[in-house]
């Protein structure tokens, strides 16, 4: 009897094969974030030029959902000022605690398939990871 | 065989978690399912026998004493202690432990000394002896095991010496399920002088446990993972041992005389049994015992090595499934921890849990043990005799389809 499962092609395609998994040179902040309930452990790198995000990356380990959003983010992110990284870590919390519009999810594009994760309480932590962390490192 | 399945058909009645939901239940290492009889024995205790235990000089206080002291003499028989005094209840194995730590631990152990704690315990059975050793000086040595589990004689001759005053280690790991040789290590560590603690929270549930003849001169288990009440726990000791003891807490209850200046405690177990007792729980934990018994501890542990065989045999026919330990059903005792290849032990739970499974995922409070294995995390099975072969098929289904669910190709 096998049940559907939040680890749609999306999610596992992001922790499968990510595209931000690797180091960058001469990152401008360097932060890591831990989950202690899975062991999940990033390390995210930004470069910040003019207030704008012109690369980013995360190394580390993790489950699926962590290292999935984690990519995901950084696909968002990348290219966009810290002001609307910032504000999209705010719409994504939003959504994660069932408070975010339509219109918000919609804008948040694949991180939007994270909407679910309300209904798995015990993995939360593991889907805001990489958003905790890079609000972290641009207010650091 | 079908004997035993047919009899788990009718005993799952008892439970009403399990015959209410189609949840494969199989975390019974974490805690275990209560059997209706535990619940009424906690109910009637409350109903019609409340009273402060040991308090009051009227009857009802003297009927709730009684309920208490028929607890302990339970527990007594059911592991092979020479006397109920022998017995002192806790909350849980973790308070146990702490116990003999806090109390027999710091006030025998000096600097110079050694004392031994296996690399495969529990957090509760390795964090309060490294205070220990923080606060007496004494030094602490880690007696490791192999890739199996297994506990060899070198390793034992390697940490154990003229100075080792106390082992402490468990009898079944929570994490491999093997059984540990206890009479064997007990032997060498009286030969030198010293005492053996050993942590039962994972033998005592599934297997005949006797203190006296495994030569233990405290062990520690909880009621909970014994089809009992959360809450309560017990710590058996010699009597000898508890008697030269100073009290773990203080207060009311552990006393005899209390005057300004003077006060003298209580006889053992009293006098570790500060303040009002949870006496509901050990009337619920009595039934418990009672229940397993009447079961037979044989027909548990036999049911439980016919299921483990079963959750083996399957495990070893899906690819990129890692077993910790033997792939040998008697070295597991009803826990089989493993990996999947590629795939993070949380996300097999949470598949898991999609397909109506409960396993454990973590690292299943034995941090320095995954440390020793070299692997941050694990999933784990545990079985109860309760459980059926239906359940086990469930969760082989659901493993072999893992990998394939996660994006790996076949
Ligand atoms: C081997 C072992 N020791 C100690 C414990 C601690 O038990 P409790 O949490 O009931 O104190 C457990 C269970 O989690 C265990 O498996």
């Amino acid at each position: 009897m096998e049940s559907k499962t939040f680890y749609s092609e999306i999610i596992n395609d992001h922790n499968l094969h990510p595209l931000h998994k690797h180091d960058i040179e001469k990152p401008d902040i360097v932060l890591e974030g831990v989950n202690p309930s899975c062991g999940d452990d990033i390390v995210l790198q930004l470069k910040v030029k003019d207030g704008v995000i012109t690369d980013g990356s995360y190394v580390g380990e993790g489950c699926a959902i962590s290292q999935a959003s984690a990519d995901i983010m950084l696909d968002m992110i990348i290219g966009r000022t810290t002001d609307e990284a910032i504000a999209l870590h705010d719409k994504f919390m939003n959504m994660i605690k069932g408070n975010a519009t339509e219109e918000d999810i919609e804008e948040l594009e694949e991180a939007g398939v994270f909407s679910e994760i309300s209904h798995m309480p015990a993995r939360v932590k593991c889907a805001v990871l990489g958003w905790k962390t890079v609000k972290e490192a641009i207010e650091s | 065989m079908e004997s035993l399945k047919s009899r788990v058909l009718e005993l799952r009645k008892d439970f009403p978690l399990i015959a209410g939901s189609n949840l494969a239940y199989l975390d019974n290492a974490a805690t275990t399912q209560k059997p209706q009889c535990v619940l009424d024995a906690w109910n009637k205790y409350y109903e019609s026998m409340n009273a402060n235990p040991m308090r009051g000089v009227y009857e009802l206080s003297e009927v709730a004493t009684q309920a208490y002291e028929d607890a302990r003499a339970a527990v007594a028989a059911f592991i092979g202690a020479a006397s109920a005094e022998e017995i002192v209840f806790t909350r849980n194995a973790t308070e146990s432990l702490n116990l003999v730590a806090y109390t027999y631990g710091m006030q025998f152990l000096k600097p110079g000394d050694e004392f031994v704690v296996s690399v495969a315990e529990h957090h509760s059975n390795f964090l309060p002896w490294k205070m220990v050793a923080e606060k007496t000086g004494a030094t602490l040595k880690c007696l490791k095991c192999e890739m199996t589990g297994e506990i060899t004689d070198e390793a034992l001759a390697e940490v154990i010496t003229e100075k080792t005053k106390l082992v402490a280690v468990t009898q079944v790991s929570n994490v491999f399920g093997r059984i540990n040789n206890i009479r064997h290590i007990a032997d060498m560590v009286h030969a030198v002088g010293g005492v053996i603690v050993v942590d039962g929270s994972q033998s005592v549930p599934h297997m005949k446990v006797n203190v006296q003849e495994l030569g233990a001169d405290f062990l520690a288990f909880s009621g909970h993972k014994l089809y009992g009440p959360m809450g309560i726990g017990a710590l058996y000791g010699r009597y000898e041992l508890l008697e030269k003891t100073q009290p773990f807490l203080r207060g009311g209850e552990m006393i005899e005389i209390v005057h300004w200046d003077r006060v003298k405690f209580a006889e053992v177990p009293h006098k570790f049994e500060a303040g009002t007792v949870n006496a509901g729980g050990a009337v619920g934990l009595h039934a418990a015992i009672d229940y397993v018994s009447s079961i037979g501890m044989d027909f548990i542990h036999a049911r439980e090595l016919e299921l483990t065989a079963r959750t083996l045999e399957g495990m070893k026919n899906i690819s990129g499934v890692n077993i910790i330990g033997t792939d040998e059903a008697c070295d597991h005792n009803g826990i089989v921890t493993f990996t999947v290849d590629g795939v993070h032990p949380h996300d097999v739970a949470s598949i898991m849990s999609a397909d109506g499974v409960a396993i454990r995922a973590g690292h299943h409070c034995a941090q320095p043990l995954m440390d020793h294995l070299g692997v941050s995390s694990t999933s784990r099975v545990s079985l109860s005799f309760y459980n059926t072969e239906e359940e086990v098929d469930r969760f082989l289904t659901c493993l072999s389809s893992i990998r394939r669910r996660m994006g790996f190709g076949e």
